[in-house]
């Protein structure tokens, strides 16, 4: 089998689909569940999460060579949670409301597997250039993953999306879509959507291979 | 500070407000250790015991930051502490019951990452909790942890069992079985108040 | 060659591992501290502005506030701090006292609410109500900000004090919807009990804790209205 070139966009292109964290890695399930009851919160959490993603997969990049191999997991959290700590505060200075709404979880952002998982296993052995790339590629990846169960839960749960009311006011809403159960469930059926897709992606893929042979 | 009682933190904590049915925290380890039963129950206890200690020291460590007015070193602080004392607790686990040890394998380490842990140090400073509050809560969150962990692992064991499609295997299937226990959990609203 | 390079080097020494954890966590440091600063101002005037137009929502006769806090003795006195629950009296036009707003906070079903309430002295009563932080469930424990039969219980939720001034002469509490008939009771909402059960602890507390002391020394705090900016 011939072995395929990772080109340089495809660095940033595998966090969309094929490694996608949410879906694929199953990786940052806590924000991706707990947030997502509403669109804005889902989105604000996604573009904070890509914020640390970026810039401390940029430090850890940059920094490779300084960190000691011994106490790298000690360095990579010292650094994660100090762009933690300065998103905190950045969102806290843009608007009090979001930073309420989403309380303690932006500091969970550094808990988040994803970010430790990226760091250690690419940041820390790849240049600059692509690091960054990488790093976006997982944060849009997880940004839209976070939207697609945030946007569900909102419009079924609440009839709105994004605050604005999009079904009309006869429609029962599901709440439980809202509460924490809804949250496993909309996971659940894009879990499902996503395996299904790609389960008929790896048989298309084979049937080519086939049929070229 | 809050006027709950030790009675109603504790049950709010293990029940009521569960950390992973209902605050999607520790859903990770929740999914990668629920296979199998005796792991779960490992798990559950080490889990307890490192929040029992992250508590207290998250408690100190607040103090120590009023005093010197350095709220924006709690995040950091907080999580080189847990840190280490996931570390500690790896080296007595190792030193105390190697087979335990071998048992968890990666696991231990990972509570390290588990937001469970770190959200109850912060969900317990910004509530105002004070000493005692604070350890009845980690007792309530652990209990709770375990609780939902071991139940999850017993209803995993059948499952396994079961003809489940291939397509719903695994993830998506634990994610199911999960969202029927949140909402099972939320019969416990309105307990103790 | 895209193959990614593992980090081969020779096992570090002692002195220059402590030298890059040291010096990685100088530059950590750095970061918070800076991001910090520049942002606490920034932070400072969201938070008054919030608060001012939460104030002047619960309490709209007020021109100007007053933050105060409770002294060692016991006793009130005026204070510049801000504070996470602050407390504050309002004077009107002509420098009256026209009443006090007060910021609580109690565990509701999720998580903790946080409220801001106004006192009329004239009225011994509760006469506005906002919600200030809530993370209740979205269509049902958030009901409390929306519903309009719950709003109404503020025009004049009445939370006088006992003959000794010591404690409310009927603590506030939350009755099922629909079966309120006293006025210092709260009209819940059906399907959102626990949230509005514990708006009505939280006022109780408070207020419990704040009016005696309000009505017993308000009055005389020396109040001198900020000067006009020419």
């Amino acid at each position: 089998m011939a072995v395929k070139e990772i080109t340089t966009t495809d660095e940033f292109v595998k966090g969309l689909w094929r490694d996608n964290p949410v879906f694929v890695q199953v990786l940052g399930m806590c924000p991706a569940l707990a947030v997502s009851n509403t669109a804005i919160n889902a989105l604000t959490m996604g573009l904070a999460t890509t914020f640390v993603l970026l810039m401390s997969g940029l430090s850890v990049s940059a920094l490779r060579t300084f960190i000691p191999r011994e106490a790298r997991i000690v360095c990579f959290i010292c650094i994660i949670a100090s762009f933690v700590t300065a998103v905190d505060y950045i969102i806290q200075a843009i608007s009090l409301e979001l930073s309420r709404s989403l309380g303690a979880f932006i500091a969970l952002i550094v808990v988040n597997c994803l970010i430790l998982g990226r760091a250690e296993a690419f940041a820390s052995k790849h240049n600059l250039l692509r690091s960054t790339l990488d790093a976006l590629g997982m944060g849009v990846g997880f940004t839209v993953a976070l939207l697609t169960i945030g946007v569900v839960r909102e419009i079924l749960g609440n009839g709105s999306l994004f605050g604005v009311a999009v079904l009309p006011g006869s429609f029962q809403t599901w709440t439980v879509m809202v509460l924490p159960s809804g949250g496993f469930f909309a996971m659940a059926l894009w879990l499902l959507v996503v395996n299904r897709i790609k389960e008929r992606q790896a048989a298309a893929e084979k049937h080519a291979q086939e049929v070229a042979s | 500070m809050t006027d709950a009682s030790h009675w109603s933190i504790f049950l709010n904590a293990a029940l009521i407000n569960n950390f992973v049915l209902a605050y999607f925290l520790g859903i990770c380890p929740f999914f990668g250790v629920s296979a199998k039963l005796e792991t779960a129950v490992r798990m559950g206890g080490a889990v307890s015991f490192v929040m029992l200690v992250a508590s207290v020291c998250a408690y100190s460590i607040n103090l120590l930051l009023d005093a010197v007015n350095a709220p924006y070193l709690r995040i950091i602080s907080y999580i080189l502490v847990i840190a280490s004392t996931v570390q500690l607790v790896e080296m007595l686990i190792r030193k105390l019951s190697p087979a335990t040890f071998r048992a968890m394998g990666i696991y231990l380490p990972l509570i390290t990452t588990n937001c469970a842990i770190l959200g109850l140090a912060l969900f317990q400073t910004n509530r105002g909790y004070n000493f005692t509050q604070s350890i009845v809560y980690s007792l309530g969150a652990g209990a709770g942890f375990a609780l939902a962990l071991v139940l999850m692992a017993g209803v995993r064991e059948k499952l396994d069992l079961a003809n489940v499609p291939q397509l719903v295997k695994g993830t998506a299937a634990a994610l199911v079985v999960a969202g029927v226990l949140s909402m099972g959990f939320m019969g416990f609203a309105g307990l103790g108040r | 060659m895209n193959v990614p390079q593992p980090l081969e080097r020779p096992p570090t020494s002692a002195w220059s591992m402590y030298r890059s954890i040291v010096g990685i966590g100088a530059l950590c440091a750095l970061l918070i501290v800076a991001v910090y600063q520049s942002t606490a101002a920034r932070i400072r005037e969201n938070q008054e502005r919030f608060l001012a137009a939460a104030v002047a929502e619960v309490l709209p006769p007020a021109r100007s506030t007053v933050a105060v806090v409770l002294a060692d003795d016991g006793r009130l006195m005026t204070t510049a701090e801000t504070h996470e629950l602050p407390v504050l009296l309002g004077y009107g036009d002509s420098d009256d006292l026209v009443g006090a707003v007060i910021a609580a906070e109690g565990m509701g079903y999720q998580d903790n609410i946080r409220v801001l309430y106004a006192y009329s002295f004239e009225l011994q009563a509760i006469v506005g109500f906002k919600v200030l932080a809530s993370k209740e469930t979205p269509g049902l424990g958030d009901r409390i900000e929306k519903e309009a039969h719950f709003i109404a219980n503020f025009d004049r939720l009445d939370a006088r004090l006992d003959v000794d001034g010591k404690s409310l002469q009927h603590a506030i509490v939350t009755v099922k919807q629909g079966e309120k008939t006293e006025p210092w009771q709260l009209d819940g909402i059906t399907g959102a009990t626990i949230t509005s059960e514990a708006i009505g602890n939280i006022l109780n507390t408070s207020a419990s804790r704040w009016l005696p002391v309000l009505e017993r020394d308000a009055r005389a705090i020396d109040y001198s209205p900020p000067t006009e900016e020419p």
